[in-house]
């Protein structure tokens, strides 16, 4: 098998798809184990009330009830807070007071989940209201009700403030400059929605001491240290095993307090306890995703050459400040918000506060918050051009990166690795037809048609990351990978990343295949159960491939060079005399004289005198240790069609040309560019989760918080051009999320540029129908509150 | 995975049956059939069933069918099959223009034409389709049967005249010659209920509107028609003015809410527009 020309890459099937399109997978939920009991959480009805009493007598009188869990249980085991991967404290069940709708209060464990249900209405709570904080720009009012009162000496719901770039030059530029224009965008809160809810059952085994928890989790490694250090429980006795799982764009990352409530319960029942979310929990309590309240300015000359950027960042970061984002930047990545344009001096200013409202936050396929740098950029460079009355394609290239400046270092401190923008941008151009595509756009002007044509270009940074700068928690970002070959040159891979849908078990047996000349076939990839894989901190921020398949390619390397010294032996050459081609060590001069991997691997496990200093067999570890992130970034072109009777939005076409540096597996990569293309429709187009003044979640279920579906998607159309990283040992760059950090800008742009006959220059997701129409109208409004 | 209360559960294979088991289990027994509402609120114990009379297995409600001038439509006819029915589609366009956007193939595969009307959401596609078309619902009890207009059917949200102890058996449409009908949606998404949609219903004689039936749905028309409307264009010349007009008058008499989907005044905007485009296409298929 070959792609690219390159052994082992290249359209492989995927090596999961035989148990999924079965039905064959293996899902938390589809767990069952002797005696296992099932958990169910209580839920807080208020976003803000003081809790007075909670009364659990009826429940724990219930025939099924085994448990019944409070705050005060776990204030006694000291459970009843947790730290989460910010710094902050979390309630796992409230103690003093409920701080947004949905928070857990008690936790039932019964002998069936009906059961556990209906006990749940047998816990009779006494609250007392709270005035809630519901609208992050009054956070922080002079007598704003401050919500985290448990916090010692906190008279506010201020979080932080962080700062990236040089604020005085940054000034200086926009003093000088002959264009500014300035722009209020929201990027509303919005939620994964991973079809698969999150959920652990939990198995402590009493004679052994020793915890096992099934949960659905992007990072099983994090979550054992995480659980170690937060229940005081040993490392070496805590087994985080991570099977299938049903999606997870960074809403399985982190711990959330039912995981929690669930260990207790096994472990003060002695019984296994399962507790899976439904999909109301899983809306309205789990990580969330953005919600940056942001102001951008940019500063330019007349003809179009970007001079300056400057934002600053209303962050809501709900009722505990648990975003997963690694420790030094508390914005995440949001300082990459220069995107992919040559800008002398940039500057931003971001401020964390605290709402009503569930925390967590950074999730959903954002590269820790890049994907709201890159949808500000790229709305205000086209806020720019109708400034300008220029065209957006062609202040773009005025603007990008050109190939001869990387490695590039931006004005706030990144230094990209490697791209070609213009070359990018043009082929989009070339697919998309741009300039017929103008041409038609008039046309249909003429004729009072609503055509938009909207163009982004994103530069995304991952694999995070260089553990010098990098860490969750104090764990640094390097990922260890192991590699076993077996007397038959059958080989195992075990990777501490974990596929929720990425195809890892293919795309690492191809990096092995790749690295060791054998068959794809003839690779096993372990991984998602702590006991059997090397340390690392998981899949999230694209970091799989760049970290993880660095690693990969590094360990495979590694047994490669010893499979040189064993056929050396073999061979009775010396090993510096011997050549390599895929899958075999040849003498040098002598192509008739070599020896297989496979003949090499059980030789090194056979009866051959190998030289001094080598042990035998071919298995080899590792730690990577990634030198720099890697820059993958693409050019999207979205087309729409606007309705200007009812508002409604249709994507006539979606141009996407991504570089991802080499593609291991192209097909995989353009599954992951579609699927984050959908995600794109759908924040730009109908997802928010809003809220009304009490702090009622307003986006509960499927039925109010909308997926996009096939009907609202175009047959995507990919390009793709291929800039290798110069660090990574594959020139892979990682591709999981530049699809949903690029496309909602495209769509936006396109929307805005439909809507240009009614001087529109700005409009806030989600383009709904009805927010179109308001638009359309020329009526302020907030999308991200409840429509009055 | 939401799960409900407690419920009794029982199967009925015909209609005496299932109101025997109706009648058994009292106030507090809810007929199921697709599921796809009640099923869900109940799993949100936001509906709380005693019991439930599961009529699935009533072949007799399956049916549709031509029977004298009217198009006869059984209570446990699911969607997909009014969409697939042919002759429901050749009479009455509007009943295949609604199909097509009522929720996803999964919920039209399942979901029945009688528990669309029973549930009586107050955005329900066919509440309006049928209060257009003037059919006639069929409701079966104890003491027989009797029938009842659709457009006084629905007693206000998520309440019908269909008593306890009773059943919703059969729609039956009117099939009336030289016209034709359309319905016009917008939603969010594929699958969502409407912002607002229309029907139109029209049948021409002597080049004037002989008779028009509008349903409206999720604008809190008044048991999901505009009689107001249909007056206007009673006896007129058809045109786009005239359709204009409808619009307006249409628009004007209806009383939308503001929730997550809308506005008032975008959906009452929409009443107007949908109105309009439906009787456009109506009036188009009119021609021959």
């Amino acid at each position: 098998m070959s792609g690219n020309g390159q052994h082992g890459f290249g359209r492989v099937p995927r090596k999961e798809d035989a148990r999924f399109i079965r039905g064959q997978g293996n899902y938390v939920d589809d767990i069952k184990l002797p005696g296992m009991l099932y958990g169910a959480v209580l839920r807080s009805p208020h976003a803000h009330a003081r809790l007075v009493s909670v009364d659990t007598a009826a429940a724990e009188a219930h025939p099924q009830v085994r448990a019944v869990i409070t705050g005060e249980t776990l204030a006694g085991l000291d459970l009843a807070w947790m730290p989460t991967l910010s710094g902050d404290v979390q309630a796992v069940l409230a103690t003093d007071k409920v701080r947004f709708q949905g928070q857990e209060v008690a936790f039932v464990v019964a002998d069936s989940h009906y059961a556990a249900r209906d006990a749940l209405e047998l816990i009779d709570v006494d609250y007392e209201a709270l005035p809630p904080v519901i609208d992050a720009r009054t956070a922080l009012d002079d007598g704003a009700p401050v919500i985290r009162d448990d916090l010692e000496g906190r008279g506010d719901n201020h979080i932080f403030d962080w700062e990236a770039g040089d604020a005085a030059a940054t000034d200086r530029v926009f003093d000088g400059a002959e264009v500014v224009v300035a722009q209020d965008v929201l990027y509303p809160r919005v939620h994964p929605a991973p079809l698969e809810t999150c959920g652990i059952v939990a198995d402590m085994d009493k004679v052994t001491g020793k915890l096992t928890v099934h949960t659905t989790t992007q990072a099983p490694h994090a979550h054992r240290t995480v659980y170690a250090l937060v229940a005081g429980l040993p490392e070496h006795k805590i087994r985080v095993v991570s099977p299938d799982i049903g999606g997870g764009f960074g809403n399985k990352v982190g711990i959330y307090p039912g995981y929690v409530c669930a260990i207790v319960g096994s472990i003060v029942t002695g019984r296994p306890v399962k507790w899976m979310e439904d999909r109301s929990e899983n809306l309205m309590t789990t990580s969330f995703a953005r919600d940056y309240h942001m102001r951008g300015e940019i500063a330019a000359t007349r003809d179009g050459r970007v001079r300056g950027l400057r934002v600053t960042v209303l962050a809501d970061h709900g009722a505990f400040n648990g975003t997963a984002q690694p420790t030094k930047f508390p914005a995440g990545f949001f300082h990459v918000f220069t995107g992919s344009y040559d800008i002398e001096a940039a500057h931003c200013a971001v401020t964390g506060v605290y709402t009503n409202k569930a925390p967590g936050g950074v999730a959903y396929a954002c590269s820790f918050r890049i994907t709201e740098a890159a949808y500000l950029v790229e709305r205000m460079m086209d806020m720019l051009a109708a400034e300008l009355d220029l065209d957006p394609a062609e202040l773009r290239l005025r603007n990008l990166l050109r190939a001869e400046q990387f490695p590039y270092s931006t004005a706030t401190g990144w230094e990209y690795d490697s791209g070609d923008y213009p070359r990018t941008l043009r082929k989009a151009l070339d697919i998309a037809g741009y300039d017929k595509l103008r041409a038609e756009q008039a046309d249909r002007r003429e004729r009072g048609e609503l055509m938009g044509i909207g163009i982004s270009f994103f530069t995304e940074a991952v694999g995070a990351g260089p553990r010098k700068h990098m860490d969750i928690l104090g764990l640094g970002m390097a990922d260890g990978a192991e590699l076993r070959v077996h007397p038959t040159g059958k080989a195992v891979l075990r990777i501490s990343v974990q596929t929720q849908g990425q195809g890892h078990e293919t795309t690492f047996a191809q990096i092995v295949a790749h690295e060791l000349g054998i068959p794809v076939d003839d690779v096993e990839v372990v991984h998602g159960d702590t006991d059997q894989t090397p340390f690392g901190l998981g899949t999230y921020g694209s970091r799989s491939t760049p970290v993880s398949g660095a690693a990969t390619a590094v360990v495979a390397r590694k047994v490669r060079e010893r499979a040189r010294i064993v056929a050396g032996a073999m061979l009775e050459a010396a090993p510096g005399d011997l050549e390599w081609t895929p899958g075999r060590w040849t003498v040098r001069g002598d192509p008739s004289s070599g020896a297989t991997m496979q003949e090499i691997a059980m030789a090194a496990h056979g009866s051959l005198e190998l030289p001094d200093g080598v042990e035998g067999h071919l298995d080899a570890t590792t730690v990577y240790n990634p030198p720099n992130l890697t820059y993958p970034f693409g050019a999207y072109i979205a087309v729409v069609d606007v309705d200007p009777g009812t508002g409604k939005v249709a994507v006539r076409r979606f141009v996407a040309v991504d570089d991802c540096g080499v593609r291991i597996n192209p097909m995989i990569v353009e599954g992951q560019v579609h699927g984050g293309l959908a995600d794109g429709v759908g924040m730009a187009l109908m997802q928010v989760m809003a809220f009304d003044e009490d702090g009622n979640h307003l986006g509960a279920s499927f039925m109010d918080y909308l997926l996009p579906t096939s009907m609202e998607c175009p047959s995507w159309e990919l390009g793709e051009t291929v800039t290798p990283s110069p660090h990574h040992p594959l020139g892979a760059k990682g591709v999981g999320e530049s699809a949903t950090v690029g496309s909602p800008a495209a769509i936006v742009n396109a929307v805005v540029d439909a809507l240009a006959p009614y001087g529109v220059r700005h409009a806030d997701m989600p383009l709904t129908p009805a927010n179109v129409w308001r638009v359309i109208q020329g009526r302020p409004f907030r999308t991200d509150l409840a429509i009055p | 995975m939401q799960v409900p209360a407690n419920f009794e559960y029982a199967k009925a294979t015909t209609v005496e049956e299932a109101l025997a088991l109706l009648a058994r289990h009292g106030d507090e027994a809810r007929v199921v059939a697709g599921g796809h509402s009640l099923i869900p609120m109940m799993k949100l114990r936001l509906a709380r069933p005693e019991a439930l009379i599961d009529i699935n297995d009533v072949a007799e409600l399956s049916r549709i069918r031509v029977e004298g001038d009217a198009l006869c439509v059984g209570a446990l006819v699911r969607h997909a099959e009014l969409l697939g029915s042919a002759v429901a589609g050749e009479h009455f366009p509007i009943l295949h223009d609604a199909e097509r956007v009522i929720a996803d193939p999964v919920v039209r595969n399942r979901g029945t034409v009688g528990g669309s009307l029973c549930q009586a959401d107050p955005s329900e596609d066919l509440s309006a389709a049928f209060a257009a078309l003037r059919a006639t619902a069929v409701i079966k009890g104890p003491d027989g049967e009797r029938t009842v207009p659709v457009r006084e059917f629905h007693t206000g949200p998520y309440e019908t005249v269909v008593e306890a102890g009773e059943l919703l058996t059969e729609v039956r449409v009117p099939i009336r010659p030289g016209g034709s009908s359309a319905y016009v949606k917008v939603e969010r998404r594929a699958g969502d209920w409407p912002l607002a949609a229309a029907g139109a219903v029209l049948r021409l004689a002597d080049g004037r509107i002989a008779e028009a039936g509008i349903g409206l749905t999720a604008v809190r028309a008044e048991h999901f028609f505009a009689a107001e409307a249909e007056d206007a264009l009673r006896g007129a010349v058809p045109s786009e003015e005239l359709f204009a007009e409808a619009g307006r008058i249409a628009a004007a008499h209806c009383d939308p809410g503001s929730d997550q989907r809308g506005p008032a005044d975008y959906k009452r905007h929409l009443a107007g527009e949908l109105t309009i485009r439906a009787l456009r296409r109506a009036y188009e298929r009119c021609m021959p």
